[in-house]
C-alpha cells in the first residue's frame, strides 16, 4: 500500500483569528503537488500546522498519515514519522554546527525509538554520506562546520533545507516557498536537486509562486489556496495559467473569499 | 626576579580609592565571630612555622579583619548581592587534624595527561604530585604551604603585594590572615611545562577552604593549569574563602582554567587578579556551575607594553543560586590587548550580577579592549545584571563593550523539533550552542567536555 497522507476539512486558527478555513488534501506516496495561492492566503499556515506549530491552533478537521492520527503526535513525533517542512524563513540556531545537528536529527529520524543520550549515527558513516550529499547538491564541504542557518545568505539558507530534505529522507515533505531568495540558476539548480534527491520517491507539496521549480518537477496535481480555501485543483496547465496569469481569474470566481479577505488585511 | 613594583603601586592606589571607610567602632557579635577568637589564630599561627615576614602579614590581616564590617548592601560593590545569611561564626579557622577526607571527583583532568597535581580537602593538601622532567628543569610545583618554607625569599615579592590587597574587604582580610591548603606553580625563566598542572580543591560537609592560588612565570615561560573546586557533599554548608594571584612574565604564556563547582550549600568568596608584562599572554578561563552564593572579584591587569588578556567564563546556575563577578581590564601600559567574553545561562531562580570595567591609563595608548556578557534566562524567574563600564584616559584607543539578555526563541525549538528533536534536545542543542562562541576560544578539549557535560546535565526537562 503508498504511503498516505490525507488533511481533512481543516480549520486552524492563529492567535485566535481564522486562518485556514477548510482544507482538504491528499497526496501519495510518489506525487507531486504545487500549492499556489496569493500572499497571505494561509499557505505557510498549513505547513506549521502539519508540523505541529504551538501557535497555530487546529480548530477542526484531521490529519492523518496511514490512517495515524497525525494531530495527536508532537511535531518531533511528525518528524520522525516522515513528516519533514522546508521552512519559508528558516531559523538560526546560533553555536550549534550544521553537521551536529543534522547528525542528531538524522539519528533521531532513522531510529524513532532512539531515547536522548542514546548513541548517534557513527561519526565516520554520518561524515561521508553528509559530504556525498553536498557534493550532490554542489554545496561547499565548509558548510557542515557553520551555524545552523546564522549568517546564511537567502540562497545558502534554502539550498541548506533541501539538504536537510536530503539527509533526512521523508516520506512527505512540504518545501514552502523553496524558491524564493535564489537567482535564476539557483533555482534550476534547486530544481534539479529535489529532483535528483528522489522527489519521486516522496509525496511532496510545493508551494511557490513561480513555475521554475517546478520544471524538474512536474507536478500530478496544482491547488489554488485563496483566503484559507482550497478553491481550485488542476494539472500542471492550472500552474502554467496561474504563472501567466495571476489570481484575478480565480478571484472573479470566489467574489464571497475575497470579501472575506478584505475584510481580514483590514484587521 | 622581575620587579612589579613600579606599575602595580598604581593599581594598590585604585583598589584603596574603592575601600569603604573603616569603622570606628566595632559592633559585637558580627566582626569576633565565634570560630575566629584570637586564641585560636595562635595556634593557628604557632603550628606552620612561617617566616617572620609572613606572619608579620597574617596578624595584619587578622587586624583588618577583625576591623572591617561585613559588606552590605549599601556599598555600590554589593548592593545586588545581599549576604545577610551568612553566618560567619558557623565557621572558623582551617582544621589542621587529619579528617580521613578523601577528594571529590575532578572533571577538568578526565583523559588529560598531565604533568603534576595537587589535591586539597577543608584547606590541607592532601597530594602534591609532579613529573621528575619538569622538576629537573626548576620548576616549583605543589603546596604553597610547603614551599613557601623552603623558598621564602622568592616568594614573598608575590604574595599579597601587587596582585590581591587584603584590605579590599572583610574576605580578602580573613584569607590572607589564614589561607592554607594553598598551591603554588613557578616557572622559571624560559622554561616550557608542556602538559597541564591540575589543582583539586574540596569542600567535606561544613568544611572551611583557604586555598590561595600562586602562579609566577618568568620571562617567556609557558604552562597550562586547571583548577578546580568540588564538594562532598551537594548540599552541605561550606565556606571558600580564597585568592588567586597570577604574574605572567614578559613573553611569558599561561593558560589557566578555573572551574568553580562546589555543591549548592557553599559560600564562594574571592578576589583574583593577573598581572602581564611586556608581550606575555594570559588566557584565563573560569567556569562557575557551583556555590549557594558567589561574590568574585576577577582582575587583569596588563603592565607591560604588547600584553594580552584573554577573559573568557562560562557560568549556569539554577536553584536560588547568586553569582555575582565584577571584573576589571586594566590597561597600564600601551598596544595592550584585552579581551572578555561571560557567557551565562540561569535556570529556576537564579541570578548572575556582572559588573565589567575597561580602564585605561593615559598613557596606555593603542589599547584594545573589549567586554561582553551574554546572558541566557531559561525560566521566568531567573534574573541577570549586566553592567558594563568604560574608563578611558589615553585618547588613542579602541574600547567597547556589549550585553545581552534574552530566552531561548520558540521558533528555534520548534524548528529543531521539526528535525525529530525533542523539545528537551531542542532547548539542550540550544543552549550548547549559545555556549559555543566561548568554547570555540577555549582550545583545552577536556575542558569543553567536562563543562559542556556539566551543563548538559544541569538542564531540567522543559516539557
Ligand atoms: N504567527 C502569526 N501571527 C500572526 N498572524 C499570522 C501568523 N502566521 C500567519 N498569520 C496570518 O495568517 C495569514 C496567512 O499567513 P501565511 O503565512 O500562512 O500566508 P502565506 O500564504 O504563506 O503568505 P506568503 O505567500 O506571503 O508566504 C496572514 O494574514 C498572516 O498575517
Ligand atoms: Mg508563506
Amino acid at each position: 500500500m503508498t504511503d498516505t497522507l490525507s488533511i481533512s476539512d481543516l480549520h486552524v486558527s492563529v492567535a485566535d483569528k481564522p486562518i485556514l478555513k477548510g482544507v482538504s488534501l491528499t497526496i501519495h506516496r510518489g506525487e507531486i503537488h504545487a500549492l499556489m495561492g496569493p500572499n497571505g492566503s494561509g499557505k505557510s499556515t498549513l505547513g506549521f500546522a502539519v508540523l505541529g506549530h504551538p501557535g497555530y491552533e487546529v480548530t477542526s478537521g484531521r490529519i492523518e498519515l496511514n490512517g495515524r492520527d497525525v494531530l495527536a503526535m508532537e511535531p518531533h513525533e511528525r518528524a520522525r514519522a516522515g513528516l519533514f517542512l522546508a521552512f519559508q524563513r528558516p531559523v538560526a540556531i546560533p553555536g550549534v554546527r550544521m553537521a551536529d545537528f543534522l547528525r542528531h536529527a538524522a539519528s533521531n529520524i532513522r531510529n524513532p525509538q532512539r531515547k536522548e543520550g542514546e548513541e548517534l549515527i557513527p561519526m565516520r558513516q554520518f561524515r561521508k554520506e553528509l559530504t556525498e550529499k553536498m557534493d550532490q547538491l554542489k554545496i561547499d564541504s565548509e558548510f557542515a562546520r557553520r551555524y545552523v542557518n546564522e549568517g546564511f545568505s537567502g540562497g545558502e539558507m534554502k539550498r541548506a533545507e533541501i539538504l536537510q530534505m536530503a539527509m533526512l529522507r521523508p516520506k512527505f515533505a512540504i518545501l514552502d516557498e523553496t524558491d524564493s531568495g535564489l537567482d535564476v540558476d539557483a533555482v534550476r539548480l534547486a530544481s534539479q536537486s529535489i529532483a535528483e534527491i528522489g522527489a519521486r520517491e516522496m509525496g511532496i507539496l510545493i508551494i511557490t509562486h513561480h513555475e521554475q521549480l517546478l520544471e524538474h518537477n512536474p507536478p500530478d496535481f496544482a491547488h489554488v489556496i485563496l483566503g484559507g480555501k482550497i478553491v481550485e485543483t488542476g494539472g500542471p496547465e492550472l500552474a502554467a495559467e496561474l504563472h501567466k496569469r495571476g489570481y484575478d481569474r480565480i478571484r472573479a470566481a470566489h467574489p464571497e473569499i475575497v470579501e472575506d479577505e478584505a475584510a481580514l488585511t483590514a484587521h | 626576579m622581575e620587579s612589579y613594583l613600579t606599575p602595580g603601586f598604581a593599581d594598590r592606589i585604585f583598589e584603596r580609592s574603592k575601600l569603604p571607610p573603616t569603622p570606628k567602632t566595632n559592633v559585637p557579635g558580627t566582626l569576633t565571630p565565634h570560630g575566629f577568637l584570637p586564641e585560636l589564630f595562635d595556634s593557628f599561627l604557632a603550628q606552620r612555622h612561617e617566616p617572620e615576614w609572613l606572619i608579620a602579614l597574617r596578624r595584619e590581616a587578622w587586624a583588618t579583619f577583625h576591623e572591617l564590617p561585613l559588606p552590605d548592601v549599601s556599598l555600590e560593590e554589593w548592593r545586588r548581592t545581599d549576604i545577610r545569611a551568612l553566618k560567619l561564626d558557623k565557621f572558623g579557622l582551617p582544621d589542621s587534624q587529619e579528617n580521613g577526607a578523601t577528594p571529590p571527583p575532578a572533571l577538568l583532568a578526565e583523559g588529560v595527561k598531565l604533568s603534576g597535581r595537587t589535591v586539597a580537602v577543608d584547606s590541607r593538601q592532601l597530594v602534591t604530585d609532579l613529573d621528575r622532567e619538569v622538576a629537573i628543569r626548576g620548576v616549583l610545583f605543589g603546596s604553597l604551604d610547603a614551599l613557601v618554607l623552603d623558598y621564602p625569599e622568592l616568594l614573598q615579592p608575590y604574595l599579597f603585594t601587587e596582585a590581591v590587597d587584603f584590605r579590599a574587604d572583610k574576605f580578602a582580610a580573613l584569607h590572607a590572615a589564614c589561607w592554607s591548603g594553598g598551591a603554588l606553580l613557578y616557572v622559571p625563566k624560559g622554561v616550557v611545562v608542556e602538559n597541564p598542572l591540575h589543582i583539586l580543591s574540596g569542600l567535606t560537609a561544613g568544611g572551611v577552604d583557604y586555598g590561595h592560588t600562586l602562579i609566577v612565570l618568568e620571562e617567556g615561560a609557558e604552562a597550562t593549569v586547571l583548577q578546580e573546586t568540588a564538594s562532598a557533599d551537594e548540599d552541605a554548608l561550606g565556606l571558600h574563602c580564597g585568592a588567586i594571584e597570577i604574574f605572567v612574565g614578559p613573553r611569558a604564556k599561561l593558560r589557566y582554567v578555573n572551574l568553580q563547582n562546589w555543591g549548592k550549600g557553599a559560600w564562594h568568596f574571592a578576589h583574583q587578579k593577573g598581572i602581564v608584562q611586556r608581550d606575555g599572554e594570559l588566557q584565563w578561563t573560569i567556569g562557575a556551575l557551583g556555590s549557594r552564593l558567589a561574590k568574585v572579584n576577577q582582575h587583569v591587569s596588563l603592565v607591560g607594553p604588547g600584553g594580552s588578556a584573554q577573559v573568557n567564563g562560562v557560568m549556569f546556575t539554577e536553584g536560588r543560586q547568586h553569582l555575582s563577578y565584577h571584573t576589571l581590564q586594566r590597561h597600564h601600559a600601551p598596544r595592550c590587548k584585552s579581551d572578555l567574553l561571560y557567557k551565562g545561562a540561569l535556570q529556576d531562580h537564579s541570578r548572575l550580577v556582572w559588573r565589567g570595567m575597561i580602564k585605561v591609563d593615559p598613557h596606555a595608548q593603542k589599547t584594545d579592549g573589549y567586554q561582553r556578557d551574554d546572558n541566557l534566562l531559561l525560566s521566568e524567574d531567573a534574573r541577570a545584571d549586566s553592567i558594563p563600564g568604560l574608563e578611558i584616559e589615553a585618547d588613542d584607543v579602541k574600547c567597547s563593550h556589549g550585553a545581552t539578555a534574552g530566552r531561548v526563541d520558540d521558533e528555534q525549538v520548534f524548528y529543531a523539533r521539526c528535525r525529530g528533536l525533542t523539545r528537551n534536545e531542542a532547548v539542550r542543542t540550544i543552549v550548547a550552542g549559545f555556549f559555543q562562541q566561548v568554547f570555540d576560544r577555549i582550545a583545552i578539549e577536556s575542558v569543553r567536555h567536562a563543562l559542556g557535560e556539566a551543563i548538559g546535565r544541569r538542564i531540567r526537562e522543559y516539557n
